[in-house]
This record gives structure tokens, sequence and C-alpha cells, in this order.
């Protein structure tokens, strides 16, 4: 199933929580939704997932309107909202078997269902205890679990990984991208190396508003520009070899790096690479090259770019 | 939904908490204490119905605090209102299961009436519809307390809201509805909780008690629906 959407927007009072923003997500697609805190990310998936009736603008899912097939939509999709929020009271077999119940499951599919979430989330040692018993984890493991019993077509996740640790993400994320085979997902994080371990496609929103749409390389492209070379030329005399360098047909710039004497940054014209030149010179020259590392840049660096004014 | 409803009653503990103290109280004064059964010299469950008129009026409202407020201080209310179900469908769900428990905790109440019956004649038909006006009342006030649940995140504030409007009902226009004549005061006669579960539980059921408790519930399952529906326009 499909995702489109057509300038949606939201206002608390006066404010735009989220500003006319639209975009489509096919099926099959893992989708990330990266901004700072307050950017919309949540208000955006709660209107998504039917929680709240967007001010203006139209959600398509599987080409139906969500407003008019609330109900029938509902059913096709999986949520995980902010936080995880669960009843702590209740043990885990109980409340995967009280959701199977709500999302429509026949009764004789439930207990398979259930047994298929508790081995994919890797449940099985806790199954039998109350949720408020758990670790953070587990949790987590519980909020994907309900969210996925019913087998939506469209999974919808609020931050999924956050409080996990470091070995927790990694499986968390591992299972995400196998969901994203044949399922459409939206995941929403600020968390930055996240979003490029699992997802196809980085949305970048700010102040209600996307700011940037695309693949991780294709942001990184947008954003730079220009290549950016780090070289380390030895057996010269340094002042030489910076302006060897920048008499250079390609580059643009050309910088002593941390003060060193024989590692130098080079920028690029935009659609160019030095890095031929760069050998080629040292060779006429004898000097020696030992070092030339091509220097992307960074997805911090372009979120920070993008979303501070 | 509603049977996870009750059973989560029975997860947390509330449901034995509140059963044996409803037994407890109601037993204590219907047979031991005050002007029970002995000391009236009938066999009439009477002191049974107006020991059970105030304890369920008390008892109610700490049943239906947590309902939503609950779900909305914990951020559950979110799932619930995404999965395949309807707001109507999680309220009805929510009053139903609410219910359901008063009904138990009267079911263990039988034996007092097997009790009684065994001792002197009992007019059978007034304790059914001494039964009946309880489940409606419960009803009511389930009701009431469900939309003092459903505006609030804080259960003590819930708790104290369903209370407040409850005491209205349940003493305040009778009080009232004596002080003033005429059609104010028939007004306030006719809003009175008590007289309508007296006349049903003397035995009459009158069509105007019963739209009376009905109204109620629907006017107060209706606004709950109304408040959840809220969240559209402001957080």
């Amino acid at each position: 199933m499909d995702i489109r959407i057509e300038n949606l927007t939201k206002k608390y009072g006066g404010q735009r929580a989220v500003d006319r923003i639209s975009f489509e997500v096919r099926t099959g697609e893992i989708v990330g939704f990266l901004g700072p805190n307050g950017a919309g990310k949540t208000t955006t998936m709660r209107m998504i997932t039917g929680f709240i009736a967007p001010t203006e603008g139209n959600i398509y899912i599987g080409g139906k309107l969500l407003e008019d097939h609330a109900d029938e939509i509902k059913r096709h999709i999986g949520y995980l909202p902010e936080n995880n929020p669960l009843y702590p009271d209740m043990p885990v077999i109980d409340y995967l078997e009280y959701v199977a119940g709500l999302q429509g499951i026949p009764k004789e599919e439930v207990f398979p269902r259930i047994i298929e979430m508790i081995r994919i989330t890797g449940l099985n040692p806790e199954k039998h205890k109350k949720i408020g018993e758990l670790s953070k984890g587990f949790r987590q493991r519980v909020g994907l679990a309900q969210a996925m019993i019913h087998d939506p077509d469209i999974l919808i996740m609020d931050e999924p990984t956050s409080g996990l640790d470091p070995n927790q993400i990694v499986e968390i994320r591992k299972l995400i991208r196998e969901l994203g085979r044949h399922k459409t997902v939206i995941l929403s994080t600020h968390i930055l190396p996240e979003v490029e371990a699992t997802c196809d496609r980085i949305l970048i929103i700010n102040r209600g508003k996307i700011v940037a749409d695309g693949t991780s390389g294709l942001l990184r492209k947008q954003a730079s520009g220009a290549e950016i070379l780090r070289v380390r030329i030895e057996d010269g005399e340094p002042n030489t070899i910076f302006k060897a360098l920048q008499k250079l047909d390609s580059t643009s710039q050309v910088g002593f790096v941390d003060g060193k004497k024989d590692r130098f940054e080079i920028q690029c014209h935009p659609g160019t690479s030095a890095a031929r030149e760069v050998f080629r010179l040292c060779v006429e020259q004898q000097w020696m090259l030992t070092e030339m590392i091509p220097f992307e840049t960074k997805l911090e660096d372009i979120f920070r770019k993008l979303t501070t004014n | 939904m509603t049977k996870r409803e009750f059973g989560s009653f029975f997860d947390s503990l509330i449901a034995y908490v509140m059963l044996i103290l409803f037994l407890g109280i109601s037993g204590f004064f219907t047979w031991l204490f005050g002007t029970d059964v002995f000391l009236i010299g009938q066999a009439s469950l009477g002191a049974f119905f107006s020991i059970a008129y105030w304890t369920l009026f008390f008892f109610i409202p700490a049943l239906t605090m947590r309902l939503l407020a609950e779900e909305i201080r914990s951020g559950t209310i979110e799932l619930l209102l995404t999965r395949a179900v309807t707001d109507r469908q999680v309220i009805i769900g929510k009053f139903l299961s609410t219910l359901l428990l008063i009904m138990v905790a009267l079911a263990f109440t039988v034996p007092y009436v097997i009790t009684i019956g065994s001792i002197g004649n009992l007019d059978v038909g007034a304790v059914i519809c001494g039964y009946l006006g309880l489940i409606l009342m419960s009803g009511a006030y389930i009701s009431i307390g469900m939309w003092a649940s459903s505006i609030t995140r804080n259960q003590i504030v819930a708790y104290l809201t369903a209370l407040f409007i409850g005491i209205f009902f349940h003493l305040f226009f009778g009080m009232l509805a004596s002080g003033f004549r005429g059609f104010t005061g028939r007004l306030f006669h006719s809003l009175s909780m008590r007289e309508h579960f007296d006349s049903i539980s003397r035995g009459v059921l009158d069509s105007g008690d019963l739209v009376y408790f009905l109204s109620l519930i629907v006017l107060g399952l209706f606004l709950s629906e109304v408040s959840l529906a809220r969240r559209n326009l402001q957080v």
C-alpha cells in the first residue's frame, strides 16, 4: 500500500505544527522522518494513523481517502507511538491477544499470530511476565509486536529505537530492514546514523515543512556540491606544494589541515575531481603522496545546515 | 474490548478490593449495624438497598476514574484509537465492562435475598426491581464517571469531578426539590436520583424512571465521545 499526502496542515491555536507538506511513500519503501524535536514529525504520524484529524489537506492510503475509509484503512496500519505506551498491569500474551481482538483478527488465527510475533521479536523468555516487569528493551519489542500483530501493510514507528542499548538498536534496525522489503515503513528519529542505516529515503522536516527529500547520497550531493579531498604529501617544501596545488585546474581552494605541514584539504570545482591531477603533480615533482581521502560531507552537517537558521 | 477492560480490573486488583469492600460494607450495615433487617422485623431488603445506594455512589467513581484518564496520561489512548475500532466502541466497551463488574458485585449479594426469603415472605417483584434500580443507577453514575475521566489525565480530579456531579443527583436535587414549589420544585424533583430509585425499588416500574436513567447514561456516554473527539481541535 502506498501513502500519498497532499498539503497536509495541522494548526494548534494559531501555530502551524505541520505546514502544507506533501509527499509520497511507495509500497516497500522505508522512509525516515528526520528533524529536531518539535519539528512536526509526531504530529504528521498521528495524522497518518488517524489519531488526530488534519486541519487541512488530504491523506490517501492505498488510493483511498483516510477520512472516508478510516475504519478499513486502520486495519492496514501498525503503529508504534512515541514513548511506546503500554498497559503495565497486563501480561504480555494477554496484551497481544487483546490487541489481536481489537484489530479484528479471526479467533482461530489469533494464537498462531501471537506465537509468530513472539518468535520474530524474541520475546520468548519474557512472554509470561507482566509488561510492567519488563526491561525497556523488551517493552520496545512488545510495542513492535503489537504494531505488527495484524500483519499490516503499513508500519509507522515514532522513534522505534529510543532508549535501547546498542545491541538492541542493531537488532531492531535489522528487523525494520527485513520488514521493509514487503511493507511500507515510515519511521521518525533524530539519530542520524539510524536513518542512514535503515532508510531508503530521508525526509528532513523543520518547523512543519519538508526541507529536504531524497536518499542520503543525494542529500549529500545537494548539500556540498563539490568534492573535498584530503591529501598528505611528503618530501617537499610545504609552501611550494601549497602553491602547486592551488594552480591545478580543478581546485578551487586549498588549505592546511590541523596546522600540519604535510596535509592539505583541497576543495574541487563543482563536478570535477582533482584526484588525478594531484597524483600527476606528485609524480612530476617526485613528491611522496601517502594519503588521499575523498572527504564526504557528513549527514550531521547537512542536517544542521537545513534545520538551523 | 469489554473483556479486556473487565480483565484489567482484576489484573490490577481493583476488582478484588472493590468487591470485598462493597460486600463488607453492605453486609455489615445490612445484618449487623443500625437499622438492620432484625430491627425492622420485616422480611425486606430495604436496608440493603439503601446501603447499596450509598456505597455504589462512592465506589463507582473510584472504578471509572481511571477508565480514560489513565489512558490519556500514559498515552495508550493513542494506540487504542488508532486501532480498527471507533471512539464509540471504546466508550461503550469501557462502560459495559464496569457495569458488568457492578453486576458481579450485586450477584454476590443474592445470598442475602435467599436468607431473608427463607425467614419470611419476600416480595420477589420488589427485590428484582430493587436490583434493577441499582443497576440502572450504577449505569448512570458510570456514565457520569466516564465523562469526568475523559476530561482529565488526573485520576483524582476525575474521581472528585464524578463525585461532585453525582452528589447533585444523589442528594442536592432532592433537597432543593423540597425547598421549591411549582415548576422549579417539580424540575428538581424529577432530576433527583433518590426519587427515581425509590420509585423503582418499591416495585413500580415506571417508563418515566427508565427514561430518566437511560437518558443520563446516553448523555454521559455521548459527552465522553465528544470529549475524545476534541483532540482533533486542540491538544
